[in-house]
Order: C-alpha cells, then structure tokens, then sequence
C-alpha cells in the first residue's frame, strides 16, 4: 500500500459528535412528547438507558487505544476526550434522573440509599471519580498536570468503567446477561492493556540485556 | 364486624376505559407527531381485543376507588411474575404458554366440604368489577379495574371449621412452560398465605378479569388473589390450591428473604424494606416518586381494626 490517507478528521468528529448525541435526543424527544414509547415506568426506562449509555460510552472510551493500535489509526485518539465527556454526560444524566424522579430531591433519603444499598454506593463513587477527569479534561489543564501526572490520574478510568459494571450487575442480581456482556468486553479491553504492557517491559528487559552485554 | 365503607366512593365518577383512552389521546395529540401518535394508538387499542369480554353481568362495587385506571398496556405489559422471568417485560412475553385450560382449584383443609372446583363453576359467580390500588413493595402503584369475587363467597362453599386460623394459597407450577422456574430465584411453587380474617375481609377477592375482560396469563390467569392493603407479592397468582390451615403457612418470600418479606406485608410508610425506604410511591406512569405511601395503601378504614393490638414494626 502507498502509504494512509489521513482521516477526515474534522468530519469524522462531526459525525462521532452528532452520533453520540442521538440517544440524548431520542430519550428528551419521547419524555417530552411520546412518553407511552418509554413504556409503563417511562422515568425507570430513562434512568436505564441512560445507565446503559454510560457503559457504553466507557467501554467506547477505553476501545480508542486498542483499536488504534490494532488498526495502526493512531488519529483516533483524537476522539477519545469526546467519547469519554460523553460518558460522563450521560452518567450525570443517569445520576439527575434518579435524584429526581426516584429520590425527589430528598437529600437524607439519598443519603440513607448511598449507605444502605451497595449498588448505589457504587454508582455513586464511580460517579465522583468520573468528576476530576472531566474536569482535567481540557488541553489546559493537561500541560498543567503535565502529561504523566495527567495520563497517572486518567488511568482512573479503568477503575470507573469496572465499578460501573460492578454496579448494572449488582442490580440486576437475576438474570445476569447483560452486565455478563459488559464485563467480558471489559475484560477484553483491560486485558489488552496487561498484555500490551507485559510485551513493553520484555522488550524494555531484552533491550537492558542486550545493552549490558 | 362491622365494616366501614370507604368515604371517596362515587360509582358515577368511575372513569370508563373508552373516556380514558380518549382523555389520553387527545393529550398526545395535542403534543408532537401527530400522525406518529395516532399510529400508536392504533396498535395500542389492540391489544386488549384478543381478550373476550367476561359472561353475565359484572357489578359495581363501593369499594371500588375512583382513581383513574392505569392503561390495559400499562397493567399487561409491567409485571412481577418470576416464573416467567423476572424483568418486568417477561411476564407478557412468555406468559402465552401457560396452559390456563382445564383448571381446577383444589380446596383443602380445615373445611367441612373439601373440593376440587373446575374454574368454569368459580366464573359462574356473582362478579364484580373493583377498582383497587395496587402498592408494589418495589415502590411503584397502580391502579387496576380488577373483576371477580369475595373470596370468602368461594369459602363459602367448602365451610371452614373453626380449626382454620390461615388460608394458604399456591400458585400452578408448570416448569416446562415457565423460564423463570429454571433459576433458582424462588422455591416453586409459589406459595402465598393470609390470616382467616384477612381472607375474609370483603375487601380480598378471587379476580378473574380486567376491564371486563378476561384477566391475562401475566396477570395470574385463570384465578388470582388481589388483597389491596397489602404490598402485590401477597396477591398470588395463577391459583390451583387453596389450604386452610391452623399453622401459619411459609411463604415463598419468607423462605427466601425472611428479614425483607414478612408474613403480613401490610401496606406501611413507617417501615422500610431493609433496603429501601417506603415513605414514598410512584404512582405510574408518573416520573416522579413523590407519592405519599398510605398506611394500608389507604384501605385503612375499612382494614386497621384486623390489627389492633398488634406491633407492626415486629410483624411487618
């Protein structure tokens, strides 16, 4: 081959953008005007699939680095601030919804549900350690942190994305498919990280060697 | 005993389906996509079709509440029916493999004249349309036009001794036809239970229909149990035995979460599941759990004597 075009960047971001932004519209659209689509328990439906979305805009985060490798498009990586602002978005809205709709605003309710039921405990720390990230999300605040501090610190994100499926599992308790689904890809993408980093550090090892001889 | 009527009854003011469906139709209408809306409403209507209307008159009743129905999706297609699976979309979609025809209800116990009674003869009965409140212990209600009887017509026909203390009731178990019954979420058959006088009370009844209609597998067809001032688990569905008995029965959710689920599960703001509050309801399809939960889901009048005395907080 005669060398890689480069990729539309700009289009290609447009259209991630407007993508990810489709299950938003279609959730605000049937709340607001086609409520009987959302089925019996409409608020339960959006705080679901909200939760859902979460996941899978974590798991899309965490796919950007493997899948560049794989496929020697290390343009990618330019999408993935957006696909993991994007999962913190919908986190926030999972989390709006149930303030709103399950707890009603009660404060020493919701308080009592973070104590009391594991599964929000859960949800609820992913959810504050999602905070930092998005915050340090910006091309500022990483020459700030400087980039090893900053890649250190997003490395909480495996954590994130774990007690995230840790969470849909622990709720379903009954028929486990889905979150069964959400991990194996999990574990996909981790694992690749470990066997990717154990390959740097035979090579970095054999390079050692090699100088020492 | 006396019973107290409830003082919100105004029979004139029950709202029928057709009025209902049209009040909420309009509102879609008067939202977005109108031709989109009017496209669910036709698929919507349909549904309740492949159910023919009960035979004989069906009554009205005081004790129905004046509440406006949940829809006939919104009662079929939500349901808690483990044995069919244990989302709430399950029951509608695997329940059709019920085989609901013969049944018989077999009659047992502390009773002069025991039977085993064909659900043809029980259809037969006096029937009633009530509309009643249904409190899940998950937190959500309902309302739901249920048609059937007193339950204590149907004790009628055996004559309980004075030996019987406890009704239980046990659910079919058909594992071949039910998915849910492979995992071990529950032991099966579903069993359910009630003191004498709570199976006596004019509010309990067997329900046979909903709307006027023949009631859905998934809403525990042939014949079910509906006790309104308790959470929905107590109301078993499905219903091929019927015990009295002078011990208190176990029942299905006792066996597996005794510190969650107790015997008498009495509608109650001011004990929390041990997991979750109870303050508070969602009165569906609303988004908000703003509701306030009402001690014997509002059927306190007509209930609260059955448990004078009685700590609640113990016997929860």
């Amino acid at each position: 081959m005669s060398g890689r075009r480069p990729i539309p960047f700009a289009a290609l971001k447009a259209a991630v953008f407007v993508l990810a932004l489709l299950p938003f519209v279609q959730l605000s659209y049937s709340a607001l005007w086609n409520v009987e689509a959302l089925g019996p328990n409409p608020a339960e439906t959006l705080t679901r699939t909200l939760g859902d979305w979460t996941l899978r805009f974590l798991l899309l985060t965490l796919a950007v680095t493997p899948l560049r490798r794989l496929f020697g498009l290390p343009d990618l990586a330019r999408l993935r601030r957006m696909l993991g602002l994007y999962a913190f978005f919908y986190a926030l809205l999972h989390f709006a919804c149930y303030i709103a709709f399950d707890q009603v605003f009660d404060a020493g309710e919701i308080l009592r549900d973070v104590m009391k039921r594991p599964f929000i405990t859960l949800g609820m720390i992913a959810l504050l350690l999602m905070l930092p990230l998005a915050f340090t999300s910006t091309n500022a605040m990483v020459k700030r942190l400087g980039a090893r501090r900053w890649t250190r610190l997003h490395r909480a994100v495996y954590l994130i994305a774990a007690l995230g499926v840790v969470h849909f599992w622990m709720m379903v308790k009954r028929d486990i498919t889905e979150p069964a689904i959400y991990a194996v890809l999990l574990a996909l993408l981790l694992g690749y990280r470990v066997a990717a980093w154990r390959r740097t550090e035979t090579s970095r090892a054999a390079g050692a060697r090699r100088r020492t001889a | 005993m006396l019973i107290k009527r409830p003082a919100d009854i105004r029979p004139s003011e029950i709202t029928p389906e057709t009025v209902y469906r049209e009040r909420r139709h309009f509102m879609r209408m008067a939202g977005a996509g109108v031709l989109y809306a009017a496209g669910m409403r036709f698929a919507a209507a349909g549904a309740e079709q492949a159910y023919p209307p009960l035979e004989g008159p069906i009554a009205k009743s005081a004790y129905s509440t004046t509440e406006e129905p949940n829809s006939w999706d919104a009662i079929t297609q939500y349901n808690n029916y483990y044995e069919f699976g244990s989302g709430k979309r399950d029951p509608s979609r695997h329940a059709h493999r019920l085989q609901v025809r013969p049944w018989t209800v077999v009659i047992e116990g502390e009773v002069a004249r025991p039977r085993t009674i064909g659900i043809e003869e029980l259809l037969k009965l006096p029937l009633e349309e009530r509309i009643y409140r249904l409190r899940c212990v998950e937190a959500w209600s309902m309302v739901i036009p249920w048609v059937g009887f007193e339950f204590n017509k149907l004790a009628a026909l055996v004559e309980p001794t004075s030996k019987a203390k406890f009704v239980e009731f046990t659910t079919v178990y058909q594992p071949e036809n039910m998915p849910g019954t492979r995992l071990p979420v529950l032991e099966w058959p579903y069993v359910e239970g009630l003191r004498i006088d709570e199976a006596m009370h004019p509010l309990t009844i067997m329900a046979v229909g909903l709307y006027g209609r023949v009631l859905p597998n998934q809403n525990g067809a042939p014949l079910r149990l509906v006790v309104p001032w308790k959470y929905g688990f107590k109301s078993a569905k499905s219903i091929v035995r019927i015990r009295f008995t002078e011990q208190q029965p176990r029942t299905a959710w006792e066996k597996a979460a005794p510190h969650e689920y107790g015997f008498y599960a009495n509608v109650n703001p001011a004990v929390n599941h041990p997991r979750w509050s109870q303050k508070r309801e969602k009165r569906l399809p609303a988004f908000f759990a703003s509701r306030e939960t009402q001690p014997f889901n509002g059927y306190a009048e007509q209930v609260a004597h059955l448990y004078a005395g009685m700590d609640l907080r113990k016997y929860y």
